[in-house]
């Protein structure tokens, strides 16, 4: 069943894959013919995937993607981990064959027009999450700083974060030992005192979610993180998906990551 | 043109779908016209609030899902204040679950939705633990699923659903003692006690340890508590239990169901209700039948289809 998104902002649809491909070792993009849902989606946004490969055989659930690449002139993109079962079927997905989407869920990222400058930190996949960031704050005049962790240049993926963006990596790597936790603390300082951005924003690591709290907390700047948890319904109805979130008094509550989130306040998530 | 018109009691649904409880949210808006569905059925309401069961709340197996999620909720109050006005802006009957502890918190409760307008029946999920009986299910017994709806008979005049769990020795026996102790319709079932371990931990898979089971693999035996529902009491049934496709509602339906209700299938697709809707009308048209509600009941022992 098809249901217009202009009359529902959520859409169950299959769509045609229109590109599969591997990228390096153990990641895969997919995009996907579906223009109006992906004029519609934002960064920070996912969808709830149905994985299923070509014989229709795959996990009973759907799985939470990413948006990756969306835009009014851009095919809608997923980039993934290929992990267990349900993201090998749909990494076994070839141009022509259907993938049903729901979505776009959840609320994304901001982006405030007065900012001048923000700074990203992405450990391996989680750069999938942020890179439409790139994009979107491209077309804002905003300028995009990025420290993307990786094991080793083959896992880096530099190119499918930053796009056509003109966003500057500075990359760090398992390979070298750049990407060790004192050393990206002396990097972030150093853009920090350089360049201080408006904004930071992160996805993927605990370790550099905790790093972030601290250091943006000790430089004042505000942020925001893309938080993961195994979901059942994708849309709020189930309750399955809670992490607890800082509240204001202090305490904390257990909120959904489909429906709060996946976006939260830096400072309001919780490492795992 | 078919009539899927379904009346439960006194309550009339413009068809006989609708979401099963703790598996549909406003949220579902976003996707379709909640004013399409037959009734909405609200998350299981507790008197007080809670906080819900540790993670993973939910699991995968090959065709369904187990879930210990917990109930979590702001308690009675924040619904009746909060939640109840939310849902009255669409235009379906409301039907509220509700769960609690003891017969005496489930009268309490029932009396507090009972003065609360907007509500067209509540939905006793008495599948939850009984703290006066070793946190043992109300709805395990006869005498125990009786004494919750006579507790909440008393202090209510709303309708009252009472919803059993498929973990009881003799349904049969369990559906007309509540029909005995005054519930104007029945709801079958809850999910079925199940466990999952993983392997490399040798843990289970739930935070909580055992979960409740649903999805297509539970549709037998929701059906077979259906049927056996059917041929013990004469108030109506609505049947729930691994409902994805509006086939699967026919065999309900035949099997003695009213109406029935989609749960998990609308976490795999959000627009099942829709579908099950849809399709129920075509196979009314296909099959001759005006009336949607000549489909109850075709299966049971002495019933049979006319002749064409
Ligand atoms: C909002 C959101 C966005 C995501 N975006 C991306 C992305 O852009 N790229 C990417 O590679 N991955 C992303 N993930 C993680 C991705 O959903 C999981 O890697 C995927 O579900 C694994 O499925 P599987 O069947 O291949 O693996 P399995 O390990 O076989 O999955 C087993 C179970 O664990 C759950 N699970 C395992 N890991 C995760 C996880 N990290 N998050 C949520 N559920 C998990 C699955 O849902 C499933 O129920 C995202 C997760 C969320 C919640
Ligand atoms: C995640 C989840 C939460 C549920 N919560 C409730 C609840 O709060 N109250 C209730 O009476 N039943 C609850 N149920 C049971 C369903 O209403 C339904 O009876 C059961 O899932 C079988 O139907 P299904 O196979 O269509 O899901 C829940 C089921 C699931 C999967
Ligand atoms: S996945 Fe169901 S509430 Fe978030």
């Amino acid at each position: 069943m098809d249901l217009a998104p202009a009359a529902f902002p959520v859409a169950e649809r299959n769509a045609v894959v229109i590109e599969s491909a591997p990228v390096g070792r153990r990641y895969h993009r997919l995009r996907l013919d579906a223009p109006d849902l992906s004029a519609l989606s934002r960064p920070g946004q996912f969808f709830h995937l149905l994985c299923r490969d070509g014989a229709g055989s795959g996990p009973y659930l759907r799985r939470p993607m990413s948006i990756w690449r969306c835009g009014a002139d851009e095919p809608l993109g997923f980039l993934f981990h290929v992990k267990g079962r349900g993201t090998a079927a749909l990494a076994a997905l070839r141009a022509g064959d259907r993938l049903s989407v729901v979505g776009p869920l959840g609320q994304g990222f901001t982006l405030h027009p007065s900012w001048r400058r923000i700074l990203i930190l992405a450990r391996g996949v989680g750069l999938a999450t942020l890179a439409p960031l790139t994009e979107a704050a491209a077309r804002m005049g905003i300028a995009v700083e990025a420290v993307l962790s990786a094991r080793d240049p083959a896992d880096l993926m530099a190119e499918e974060f930053a796009g056509h963006s003109g966003a500057h990596v500075f990359p760090v790597l398992d390979a070298d030992g750049s990407s060790d936790p004192l050393a990206v603390e002396a990097l972030l300082r150093a853009r920090f005192e350089a360049a201080r951005p408006d904004a930071v924003f992160t996805c993927g690591s605990n370790r550099l979610l905790l790093l972030l709290q601290r250091l943006s907390a000790e430089y004042a700047i505000p942020g925001q993180v893309a938080l993961e948890q195994q979901m059942g319904c994708g849309l709020g109805m189930c309750f399955c998906c809670v992490r607890p979130i800082r509240a204001p008094d202090g305490g904390t509550v257990n909120l959904r990551v489909c429906a709060e989130g996946p976006v939260f306040d830096l400072q309001a998530a919780l490492g795992w | 043109m078919v009539d899927l018109a379904t009346r439960i009691g006194a309550i009339t649904l413009a068809n006989p779908v609708m979401p099963a409880s703790g598996t549909f949210g406003p949220e579902l808006a976003q996707v379709f016209d909640l004013d399409a569905l037959g009734a909405l059925v609200t998350k299981s309401v507790t008197p007080e609030p809670r906080a819900g069961n540790p993670l993973p709340r939910l699991c995968e197996t090959e065709a369904g899902i187990l879930n210990s999620i917990g109930i979590p909720g702001k308690g009675l109050d924040h619904f009746i204040a909060h939640a109840i006005p939310e849902w009255r802006r669409f235009r379906p009957p409301l039907i509220v679950s509700l769960s609690a502890g003891t017969n005496a918190a489930f009268a309490e409760a029932a009396a507090r939705l009972a003065e609360t307008p907007g509500i067209a029946a509540i939905e006793a999920n008495i599948s939850c633990p009984n703290l006066e009986e070793d946190g043992r299910a109300f709805a395990m017994f006869p005498e125990s699923a009786a004494a919750a709806i006579a507790a909440m008979r008393a202090r209510c005049a709303l309708p009252i659903w009472a919803k059993l769990s498929p973990n009881t020795g003799d349904i049969a026996a369990v559906a007309r003692a509540v029909e005995e102790a005054g519930a104007d319709a029945i709801v079958v079932a809850n999910t079925i006690l199940g466990l999952a371990i993983d392997i490399e931990t040798a843990r289970p898979r739930l935070g909580a340890g055992m979960g409740g089971f649903s999805g297509p693999a539970f549709k037998p035996i929701a059906l077979r508590l259906t049927w056996q529902c059917a041929q013990a009491v004469r108030i109506p049934l609505i049947g729930v239990g691994g409902i994805a496709t509006a086939e699967d509602a026919v065999e309900f339906m035949m099997a003695g169901a009213t109406a029935v209700q989609i749960g998990t299938a609308s976490f795999v697709s959000p627009t099942a209700m829709m579908q099950v809707i849809e399709g129920l009308r075509d196979f009314c048209t296909r099959r001759g039948f005006t009336r949607s509600a000549d489909l109850t009941g075709l299966a049971l022992p002495g019933r049979r289809l006319a002749a064409e």
